[in-house]
Order: structure tokens, then sequence, then C-alpha cells
């Protein structure tokens, strides 16, 4: 008999990329325990009541790429999986009008029309043009990234499937993904429309998660990254899950379980352990050691190769590399429980607002492509911005049972906030933040703090000490053109295997990165697989 | 003056007041609203995940009334009535002599010697030749009883906001009668949705009343008047068929082939072969119990992996209706065409294609492989698809 602590395999974090990988893992009969630091599961997709009654999804609010292959996989339905609808985004103005995106496609082009009969039609160009660009690289997303420099056959085939796509498409749009991937996100923009609060939105979907501004070279590939989403029409995995992002991670989790993976929670790993250059297993900080065959990290890089592992196991200029790896956090979160909707003037509603049709989707705080970049001003110094980028959603409007009945909850994304704060975080500048978001919001919703019955900062420190991101960035490292595909996380090294052999890493800092998308997990189990073991 | 519009429901007035997109359908000759805004989405999750409130007033109603109630529904369907209890609903098809579906509905026993039966269509004729000699009345009552089908896991939460009793202890094909903002209303624990749901049943002229009633109190559990464009989405997940669409009436049918038997319909539960005396198709139907049917109604699962190649090959992504979609499909195995599927759809939330269909023996077996036909930029392909079990969603609250 095996001892109860040996295993086939070894997830450390039970986030949903562990999460993932623990499923594949365990579908394929392989014996699977998922250790997670914290008392609950989930790592930067949970859902917690901070004040009774109130769920927050605390840091991640929306789905938008989760694989639906891992949904079919994993028969997340049946683990109560729901992907609500996110219908809208309304953009409150300066000036006291709005600009709204609807669902329906003559709607939004009626109301963009009211602002500039030129954009109306730039629109549907544009997104044209984006969406076959984005179908162009999509292809790219499952694939395990071919090194460039390798000359193995598997890398060489996926090389050659790489270039197949390439010339799949047309010379104007390889002129376009070229341009796309070098160009900012205001230069792209500005090319095509002439409404600021258009501008302003479509750049912020650009922004988010980086700690670069819309006239960053660069920014306009971020936006190509979120019409992929889109492209799958019917399909619709964009939305806000039920029961927020714990939602997600409860379902997959409740999937292990079905499939018999072991999960721990309070399983802080202290190391792995290394045994004639390979990895064997772990040592818990309360001291119990685990065994296993193979060992795989959803933790991010810098954990991941820098803490978990002796450095004497790994290469130097591996190390340096992952030391250079870009996880500076730039957003934080405002999560706020409400005794009713804020009232927005620009389109107010009437009764408890329940009707309120803007507050079924997102309320962007993005009234042009400069408030935004005057926002990364602040932030380039090590300054919370003034006036924020805020991207709100109200989910008990979409799932009603977030808050007590006639209550609400509001989640407030907000960028910039630096992680290099200077003179550091502490709970005043914690509160700071918070004060720059209400006021930001009270410009354009009057009343918002008479709603408020409890609110929750959340700084980049504090998703880098509760969710355990170094850096607080929310996709484990910046998606930024250096930092993907075949160099994600560091050149050679973008398979899912590391340097030390029997060690895995399958999270967002690995390939095709952040979201809650769950490739990474997915990808990593397929080729610890692929290894055999 | 010559009216030649279709009627409209008792609730109209606060229907067609929310209807954005004019989206209205013909249903047994009343104008019901198809889809309240212009993309589904929102109406279909109101059904799964809030309180999804539906007008479906248009169903045919009759109180059947008399010494003979139980006996004539006894004998004209295939449920066991004599045993159902006052208060019970009970699901049930009724058979042409030959064991072949006329139309489906349900029984509601209001009192000992009073029932109502829903249908989809006119009845009447076939109910009054089958009570000859009896001592009892059957009267039409579809236009007198307006009808609200509210379905969603948040429902039992707003019914109780509203009614004067809870609804709590009401089971799963129950019924009670009750009141809502002192309207005398039946509510039975029944629904087209495979969700937690009621119908709540009341006379025509209180119908606003009860509409206004329950859409305040649910404005804070997520109310949405919803369509029926939607709810047909819900009831394939759910498994359940509709006539005209899924089947064709035996007493419609022109050729025999057109005709289908409660077994082939998948309707083996409701087929009651022990209860006593006669009733209509009983002999026909015992011997197919005992022969087995040559034709089954099942779910079909499209492998999505499949489809993305077939539109792959043409460079795009996999395109599917937002709604269900009510044309027969060829379902083939090998190259042999053995069946077909009668409604398919999306389902956003298994995020799988879906279809009801028809199979030969032995092709009915759940897990057998077959392709059903699908259409890529103007091109009939078959995509692979899967045999799986009805339902193809039921959560665990459905009959809690």
């Amino acid at each position: 008999m095996t001892s109860p602590n040996t295993y086939d395999a070894i997830i450390i974090g039970g986030g949903h990329n562990g999460l993932v990988a623990g499923a594949y893992l365990a579908r394929a009969g392989k014996k699977v325990v998922v250790l997670e630091r914290r008392p609950i599961v989930g790592g930067a997709a949970v859902t917690e009541e901070i004040f009774p009654g109130y769920k927050f999804t605390e840091f991640s609010y929306v789905v938008s790429l989760l694989r639906p292959e891992i949904i079919r996989d994993l028969e997340l339905p049946k683990h109560g999986l729901k992907i609500l609808p996110l219908p809208s985004t309304f953009t409150p103005m300066e000036n006291g009008d709005y600009l709204a995106a609807w669902d329906d496609h003559d709607l939004t082009r009626r109301e963009l029309y009211r602002h500039s009969p030129k954009d109306a039609e730039a629109y549907d160009e544009y997104a044209r043009v984006m969406a076959r660009a984005a179908k162009a690289i999509k292809p790219i997303i499952n694939l395990i990234p071919p090194d460039p420099s390798s000359m193995s056959i598997r890398d060489l085939m996926g090389l050659l499937k790489v270039g197949q796509y390439a010339a799949s498409l047309s010379e104007k749009e390889l002129y376009m993904v070229a341009k796309l991937a070098t160009q900012s996100s205001a230069d792209l923009l500005e090319e095509w429309f002439e409404t600021d609060a258009l501008k302003g939105t479509k750049a912020a979907s650009g922004i988010i998660g980086t700690y670069l501004g819309p006239r960053s070279p660069g920014t306009a590939y971020v936006l190509l990254h979120h019409y992929m989403g889109e492209i799958d029409g019917a399909f619709r995995a964009w939305g806000f899950a039920k029961n927020g992002s714990g939602g997600v991670s409860g379902s997959i989790f409740n999937a292990t379980k079905a499939l018999g993976v072991e999960v721990r929670v309070n399983a802080s790993v202290q190391q792995v352990k290394v045994k004639g250059g390979r990895a064997v297993g772990v040592i818990l900080e309360n001291g119990d050691e685990l065994d296993s065959k193979v060992v795989m990290s959803a933790a991010d890089p810098k954990r991941t190769f820098l803490q978990f592992v002796e450095q004497k196991h790994l290469p130097d200029d591996f190390v340096t590399s992952i030391q250079n790896f870009r996880t500076r956090g730039s957003s934080g979160k405002v999560n706020i429980a409400l005794s009713k909707l804020p009232n927005f003037t620009a389109l107010p509603y009437t009764g408890n607002g329940a009707n309120s049709v803007l507050h079924r989707g997102a309320v962007s705080i993005s009234p042009s492509i400069d408030y935004i970049e005057r926002a990364y001003d602040d932030a380039k110094y090590g300054q919370i911005s003034k006036r924020p980028y805020i991207d709100m959603i109200f989910p008990s409007m979409i799932d009603p049972d977030m808050a007590p009945p006639g209550h609400h909850v509001m989640s407030c994304f907000v960028q910039y906030a630096p992680y290099d704060l200077e003179g550091g975080w502490t709970d005043q500048r914690r509160d700071e933040l918070g004060e720059a978001v209400i006021a930001t919001i009270e410009q354009y919703a009057p009343n918002i703090r008479e709603c408020i019955v409890g609110m929750q900062v959340i700084s980049p420190k504090d998703i880098e000490r509760i969710a355990g991101i170094t850096g607080g960035n929310i996709f484990h490292g910046e998606l930024l053109l250096h930092q993907i595909f075949f160099l994600r996380p560091t050149p050679q090294w973008a398979d899912f295997r590391t340097p030390l052999k029997g060690y895995y890493f399958g999270a967002s800092g690995a390939h095709p990165g952040g979201g809650v998308m769950g490739a990474p997990g997915m990808l990593a189990a397929k080729e610890i697989l692929k290894d055999g073991f | 003056m010559l009216n030649l519009n279709l009627k409209t429901t008792p609730f109209h007035e606060r229907t067609s007041a929310l209807c954005q997109p004019q989206n209205w359908r013909k249903w047994a000759g009343y104008f019901v609203v198809g889809s309240y805004e212009h993309v589904l989405d929102r109406e279909y999750w109101a059904i799964r995940n809030s309180a999804a409130l539906i007008d479906v007033s248009p169903l045919i109603k009759y109180v059947i009334k008399g010494k003979d109630a139980a006996a004539l529904l006894h004998r004209v369907t295939t449920r066991d009535v004599h045993k159902m209890k006052v208060g019970q609903v009970a699901y049930t098809g009724w058979c042409d002599e030959e064991g072949k579906m006329i139309d489906d509905g349900t029984i509601s026993r209001l009192e000992e010697q009073t029932f109502r039966l829903t249908a989809a269509e006119p009845n009447l004729r076939w109910l009054m030749m089958n009570a000859v000699g009896m001592d009892v009345s059957i009267t039409e009552v579809t236009d007198d009883v307006a009808a609200l089908s509210f379905q969603g896991p948040n429902t039992r939460k707003v019914l109780n906001k509203v009614t004067e009793k809870p609804v709590d202890e009401l089971k799963y094909f129950r019924l009670m009668t009750n009141k809502i903002n002192g309207v005398e209303v039946t509510i039975s624990r029944t629904g087209y949705t495979g969700d937690l749901g009621y119908e709540i049943w009341m006379n025509a002229k209180d119908a606003l009343k009860v509409w206004d009633a329950l859409m305040e109190a649910g404005s804070d559990y997520g109310i949405t008047p919803v369509g029926i464009l939607a709810m047909d989405m819900a009831r394939v997940e759910a498994g359940l068929f509709m006539l005209d669409v899924d089947y064709t009436s035996a007493s419609h049918a022109w050729i025999e082939s057109q005709k289908s038997s409660p077994f082939e319909l998948g309707l083996d539960w409701t087929v009651a072969l022990d209860k006593p005396g006669y009733f209509v198709g009983r002999r026909a139907l015992e011997k197919e119990k005992r022969e087995g049917s040559a034709w089954k109604m099942v779910g079909l699962a499209v492998d999505w992996v499949g489809m993305e190649k077939l539109f792959g090959k043409v460079g795009l992504p996999p395109q599917i209706p937002g709604s269900a979609i009510r044309a027969s499909l060829p379902v083939m195995v090998g190259n042999v065409q053995v069946g077909y599927a009668s409604t398919s759809t999306w389902s956003p939330l298994l995020k799988t294609y879906i279809a009801l269909a028809h199979l030969q023996k032995p092709y009915y077996e759940i897990g057998t492989d077959v392709r059903m036909e699908i259409t890529v930029e103007h091109h009939r392909q078959h995509a692979p698809a899967k045999v799986v079990r009805l339902p193809f969603y039921e959560p665990e609250w459905k009959k809690k």
C-alpha cells in the first residue's frame, strides 16, 4: 500500500488553473492532490462575504475566455457553472451625457449615431477588422508555443502551424496584425474614431492589467486579445458567472471532487523537494512532506521558481530571466455593499432601479483617452491616479442572489494603483485609493456615498498578500509582447516544462496568459501526461 | 365591424407595453410575446437563474365535471386517473385506438369530481365522443382562465411574498388554491422548462392584478417577463416536446409514419398499462410494449470539436442560431438516414448544441454515435453527435 502522502501529481495552488490541471490529471487516472494555502480554493477567482449577506467577487469579476473545451470536458454546468449575460457598457461623459453600447447591434448603432454618424459607420468596420485579426491569431491560443530557436521536431511542427496560419491571412490582414502588434491603442483608435468617450472606453480594455497607458506602444495588441472571446458569437463565454468568480472556481472544484482529486486547504507549500535533479514532492510550511512523481505549480512565476525551488537547481540565466519577468501590479479593486443603486445623472432610474438597464451591464469611467493617459501619468511616478479609470459592474443586478433582497453589491476595477507606490502602501494610502474611486464615481452618480453600507479596498499589495500573486499583477505578469507566446514566462520554457525535471508550470504566468481562462492549467496537464509518468 | 385580428390574452395590456422588439408569435389563435428584448439571453437566463414570468394563457383548457369525470379521463388518457388525489396534477398524452398520440397536456384534479385538462389543440369533439352515456360536463374555459407560468430558482421566494398561504409545502406536480393580491388563484408546481416553477391559474378578469403583484414582489429577485422563444430553448434542455413540432397528432397525420406512440416519445412512465379497465389505445399499446418500439425520441448532443472542424474547413467559427430551430434535420449512421431531429437549440447553460431526435431501433440506445445535419456556408454537412439521456439538464431543485 502506498502511503497516504504519496501521489502521482502534486499541484501547488488551488486557483482555477491549479484545479483545472488537477481535474485533467485525475481524468487520466492519476492520483492528484491540490494544495491551497488559503482556507478557501479559487485563488484570485473567489467570492467572499466580507460583509454578511453581500457577496463580493473579490478580485477577478468577469469571465471572458474560459475555454469552452474545459466547460465541456469537466462538465462544469453540471457542477454549477452558469455564465450570465453582461449585456452592455455605459460610459458617463464629463458633459453630463453618456455613451452606451447595448447588446443589440441596431440600438448600439443608433446610440453611436447620436454622437457621430461617422463613428457609427466606422464602428462596424472596425469590429470586422478586429474580429478578423483576432480570428487569425486565435488558433495560437491552444498551441503549445514552439521555440523558434529549437530544431526539435515538435517545435518545428509547431512553427509550421503558426506559419500556416500566418500564410492563410490576406496581405491586408497580415499588415493589420503587424500593426496591431506594435501600435498603441490610442494611435489605432484615433485612426478610426472621433468620439472621445468611445475612444476612451475602447482604449481602456487595452491597458487592463498592464503598467502602460493608452499611448504606450503594444497596447493595441491587448485590445485584440479582448476580441478573441467575441468570435465565438453564439458561444458567449463572456459574462458574469453566477456567484461571481468564486462560482467558476466552485464549479471546477466540484468537478475535481467528482473526479477524486484530493484538495487540501490551509496547506502552504514551503519548498519543492528535489532528488537526483528531479522534483519528487513538496514540504509544507507545517513540516508535512508529500511525495509525488511530478509537481506542477499554479502559482505565479516568481513564487514558482524563486521561492519554491532552491536556486541551485535552476540555471542562472533562467533565474535572471524570471527575476526580470514584469509582474508589477497596476490595478486595484473596490468592492462595495450598497443599500440602493447609485443613480447616474446621465440616465437616472426611477423606483428602486430594478429596471435600470445600465446597471445590468458594465459602467466605464473612461470619458477620453487623455483621461486615462493622465491617470497613467500619476502612476508612472508612483502615485495613485487622482481620477482613475474604473470598470464597474453591479453583480446583484445580474445575479440577484449576490446581495440581500433589495440591496446590491458593486464591483469596481480600478487602474492605476501602482504596486510600487511612492512611500509604500499603508492603511491610509489604501483609504486614499478608495476615496479616489468614490470621488470619481460621485462626479457621475452624486448619491453614491449615501448608498454605501460597506466597502473593501484592495491594493496590488493586498492582491499579493491575499491571493499570493507576486507584485499583485492580475495576469501574474503583464501581457506585453515580450511576455507572451514563446516568451512566456521565459524563452525556451514556454511549453509548461521547466529546467527542473518533473516540475511543471501551469498558471496565468504561462502561455496563453491571464484572465479566468483555465488554458494554462489544461495545457500544462496535457503536457505532463504526454511526458508519461 | 369585422375584426380579423388575432385574440389577445388577458395580460396584453402589460405584455404589449414591455415587448421592445414587437416580436409576437401566434399561439392557438392568440398573440403572445415571442421575446421582450432584442436579444434572448436575459430572458433565457431568467428561467435558469432567477424568475421568469411567462404568459401561457393560450393553452387550451377544459373543465370536466360530474360523477363520471374521473372515468372519462381514465378512459381517454393513459394515466390511472382514479388513483389521482384531489390537488394532484398528472402529465399525460392521449391516443387513438391504434395507440398513437393525439395530444398531450396536464390533468389537474381540482375537486373530487372536477378536473382541468390542458391541451395544445382543441379536443372537445374527441372528449365528447368518449363521454357518450357518461354523467359529465365538458366546458372549454380557455378564454375565462388566464395562466402564467412562473419559472426559475427564485420563484418560490417571490410567490411567498405575495401569496396568502406559503407555497413551501407545495410538492412537484401538486396544486393548491391560494390568493394573490386579493385574487383567488390556483397554483400548480408545474411548468415547461425543467426548472423549479409554478403555473398560476386565475380568472381572466383578475389577470392584471396578479401580474402586477408578481412583478412588484419579484423586482428584488430578478423577475423578468419572458417570451415563448426563450421558453422554447429551456424546454429542449428539459427534454420536453411540442405538438406539431416534435410529433404530429394522429388526428392530423396524412400517413401512418407521421404518427407516434407515447412509447416512441419516451412517455413510457405515463402509460399505466396496469390500470383497471379499458382506455383508448390499450390493446395497441400493450402490443407495442411487448414487442418493443420501432422508434424512440432521444437527446442528441452535437460534438463541438467535430462542428468546429466542419466550419473550420471553410474558415469560419461554428455558427449557431440564437434560438431553437424547428426544422427537421436528418440523422445519419454511415450513409444511411436512421432518423431526424425535430427541434435543435444551442444550450447557453450547457454550452452544447443539443437536439430532440427521433431514431430508429437500435440507434436510439444511449451512447450511440450518429451524425446530424448542419448547414455550413450553404452546404449540408453532418456533424458528429451522441445519443444522450433526456433531460439534458435537470437541476436538483426542480423537484425539491
